[in-house]
């Protein structure tokens, strides 16, 4: 039997705005020109970062592993891998301007679409969104819901409001209609500090504090009933680890069951809706190898992993290691690639 | 109540009966104007007319009256957590208690008028010696301090430290900066000379958003997520290098859950191979240091499926050392020393959880 391998995270980096700047409007061409924009400043993902980019893959003429459709082409060829979805983390969060934020996420997913997608047919495209104006994100899923290489929209985990909040829904009403799902990756510029009582010091606690982030998010989506007011939604965690799940799940159903009559339309354990709607990606891989068995043993569904290479970022030294050996059958080949088929609904 | 409890010959019941230390108790004033004795002329004038004043902007409906167990409410009125009858009657005889740690949730260190708080934090301890510690010679209490000001804070902390009835320095689990940042050490320095530990708290208001998401809705997420915050407090003081500063420093994360520590631990570990240039300053890989200055409470237990995957867990955390049993008495969530911690956490490990444990960090005789 052919192993099929769905690589469900490859970075597409904008190297430069001028990439953007053909599928950009008369007016914000000029708005580029003229005021020498230089696009995002990312200040949640260095470029200099080993977590960013792995010191295997840094190249001495600094062009970024992850800027040109050949980078990722390589990565699938090198894992036989059927598909890859590209994830973009173009910061235009971080734009308050929501013209400007809009136009820019458009630009993003252009290039995306007119340039990456026909460079290999393997490519699967997750949407850049204004999030910031969820009407304006909204509009923007519309407007590519009918392409049938686009597969997902794609949200920075820190954001200004948790995405449960009936701010969103219009996004995750949009999502739906195009039938595309919902990932969460690291990351994000919403203006609030990173962590949940102010900003640290060091990058270092950003980074390891990201599944926090991931955590309210999920919690959020939850509690606001989300999963049941879109039944057929699907929430992949892109970054977020999965080390934390067990704990995490066994004091949440503890809590819905003390405090289910706030929430009253929550009407399932937690542990229950992250099984049936929540898929997350296998890398980083946040637990020791030695771990790992009694890990994939308490998480609370069986296919809830999802291969990935996270490339170009730093998650492990050697590229076999992408795909532990220490994870067993037939656990190891269903998270090769088919739930991620399943989930991205993918041929 | 207590003549049911004391005549129980269940294994269960006899155990409980063994002494226990509980590391969370919340005393409070039966009413606001009980502080008003201990509280200068200035500042009792201020409190009438501003009441107050702290980072509104982040309320919720909470699920019962004053978050409290319905038969907490002490028959001569007051708020539950008021009453020292009625905290002897349904804990401290009921349950054995030797000793418990009195940790008040008054909000001196939230107050936006740092000198008030300082004042608020002082009338707050002079009132738990006159009112709690002088009656009841099983009770000891946490230093209340105006966490936002070091030097305010530095100066309580010195003022009790000679009280041996103070066994700890009070904070909360929000704070306006993580805890780990410079504006803090000072604080570190003088609970390190004091011999006392560092408690981080549930709670707190610092001003911004309560999560790296923003503000939740629900009080549900409010409560469930606030292991969250602990995360990033326990992140910050290890990668800000306070335990490599203060090395006789200990800190005590207080109602804030356990069984995220273990995975935290891994991605401290991790996180510190990846960064070492940033992290100069932090010698140690964090599992390390954690697993000799960190304690935790128990309550509020995480509840896996399966209670064997508890003992698992604390199996391969190895820190039993370092877990204290707490009641969080009068709270709706209220742990039950008999009931709390499942028969699968049994034997020498039950023994330091209720009571060996925390004689040792608090040096009870």
């Amino acid at each position: 039997m052919v192993r099929r391998v769905i690589d469900c995270v490859v970075h597409a980096e904008v190297a430069s705005v001028d990439q953007l700047v053909p599928h950009l409007s008369p007016h914000w061409q000029a708005v580029v020109s003229e005021t020498g924009f230089r696009g995002p400043y990312v200040a949640t993902q260095p470029a200099g970062a080993p977590t960013v980019c792995a010191p295997r893959f840094a190249r001495p003429d600094g062009v970024v592993e992850a800027s040109e459709p050949g980078h990722i082409t390589r990565v699938l060829d090198r894992w036989s891998a059927d598909a890859g979805i590209l994830c973009c983390e173009y910061a235009v969060d971080g734009i308050r301007n929501p013209d400007a934020a809009a136009a820019l996420a458009s630009a993003v997913n252009d290039w995306l679409v007119e340039t990456w997608l026909p460079a290999d047919e393997r490519f699967r495209a997750s949407l850049v969104l204004p999030i910031a104006q969820p009407e304006a994100a909204a509009a923007e899923i519309d407007r590519l819901a009918g392409h049938p290489r686009v597969v997902q929209a794609l949200l920075p985990v820190r954001s200004a409001a948790p995405y449960g909040d009936r701010r969103y829904l219009p996004v995750f009403a949009a999502a739906d209609r195009a039938g595309i799902a919902v990932g969460l990756r690291c990351g994000g510029n919403p203006g609030n500090p990173p962590t949940g009582t102010g900003w640290p010091s060091y990058f270092a606690e950003e980074h390891a504090g990201m599944p926090a982030v991931f955590q309210t998010q999920l919690l959020s989506l939850i509690a606001e009933g989300v999963f049941e007011r879109f039944a057929d939604l699907r929430l992949a965690l892109l970054g977020s680890g999965f080390g934390w799940l067990p704990a995490f799940v066994w004091r949440l159903d503890k809590e819905w069951r003390g405090m289910r009559r706030e929430i009253p339309w929550v009407r399932r354990a937690p542990s229950a809706t992250i099984a049936e709607h929540v898929r997350i990606a296998l890398q980083p891989i946040d637990v020791p190898a030695a771990e790992l068995g009694a890990v994939l043993d308490e998480l609370p569904a069986d296919d809830l992993l999802m291969f990935c290479t996270d490339h170009p970022r730093w998650q492990f030294d050697a590229d076999d290691d992408a795909l532990p050996a220490a994870i067993p059958e037939p656990v190891r080949a269903r998270i090769a690639g088919a739930v991620a088929r399943d989930f991205y609904r993918l041929p | 109540m207590t003549v049911d409890a004391a005549r129980d010959r269940s294994p269960a019941a006899r155990s409980a009966r063994a002494a226990i230390v509980d590391a969370d108790i919340h005393n409070t004033w039966p009413e606001p104007a009980a502080l008003d004795p201990y509280l200068p002329e200035r500042w009792r004038r201020l409190r009438a007319r501003l009441g107050e004043r702290l980072h509104p902007g982040a309320q919720y409906p909470r699920l019962n009256p004053a978050a409290a167990r319905t038969d907490a409410w002490p028959p001569e009125g007051g708020l539950p957590g008021s009453s020292l009858d009625l905290m002897r009657d349904q804990l401290l005889d009921r349950w054995s208690i030797e000793r418990g740690i009195l940790n008040p949730l008054l909000e001196a260190g939230e107050l936006l008028n740092l000198e008030y708080g300082a004042a608020f934090a002082q009338a707050i301890n002079d009132w738990q010696v006159a009112e709690w510690l002088e009656p009841e010679p099983r009770l000891r209490a946490s230093i209340t301090v105006p966490y936002e000001d070091a030097p305010l804070a530095v100066a309580e902390i010195e003022r009790r430290a000679g009280d041996r009835r103070f066994v700890q320095v009070l904070l909360a689990s929000r704070t306006l900066e993580p805890l780990g940042r410079r504006r803090y050490w000072p604080m570190y320095g003088a609970a390190e000379a004091a011999g006392l530990p560092i408690g981080i708290h549930f709670g707190g208001a610092g001003g911004f958003p309560t999560t790296a998401a923003g503000l939740p809705s629900f009080y549900f997420e409010e409560h469930a997520g606030m292991a969250t915050v602990f995360q990033d407090q326990l992140t910050s003081l290890v990668f800000e290098g306070v335990f490599e500063r203060f090395p006789g420093l200990r800190v005590v994360l207080i109602e804030g859950g356990f069984a995220w520590l273990l995975p935290l631990m891994w991605r401290l570990d991790r996180t510190w191979r990846m960064l070492r240039d940033e992290l100069a300053h932090v010698t140690r890989p964090p599992s390390h240091t954690i697993r000799e200055r960190v304690f935790l409470t128990t309550q509020p237990i995480e509840e896996p499926p399966q209670p064997e995957l508890l003992a698992r867990l604390l199996d391969r955390m190895d820190m039993d050392g370092q877990l204290l049993f707490a009641t969080d008495y009068p709270h709706w969530d209220f742990d039950a020393p008999d009931r709390a911690l499942p028969p699968v956490l049994g034997g020498a490990r039950r023994d330091r959880l209720l009571r060996r444990n925390a004689c040792a960090l608090y040096r009870f005789g």
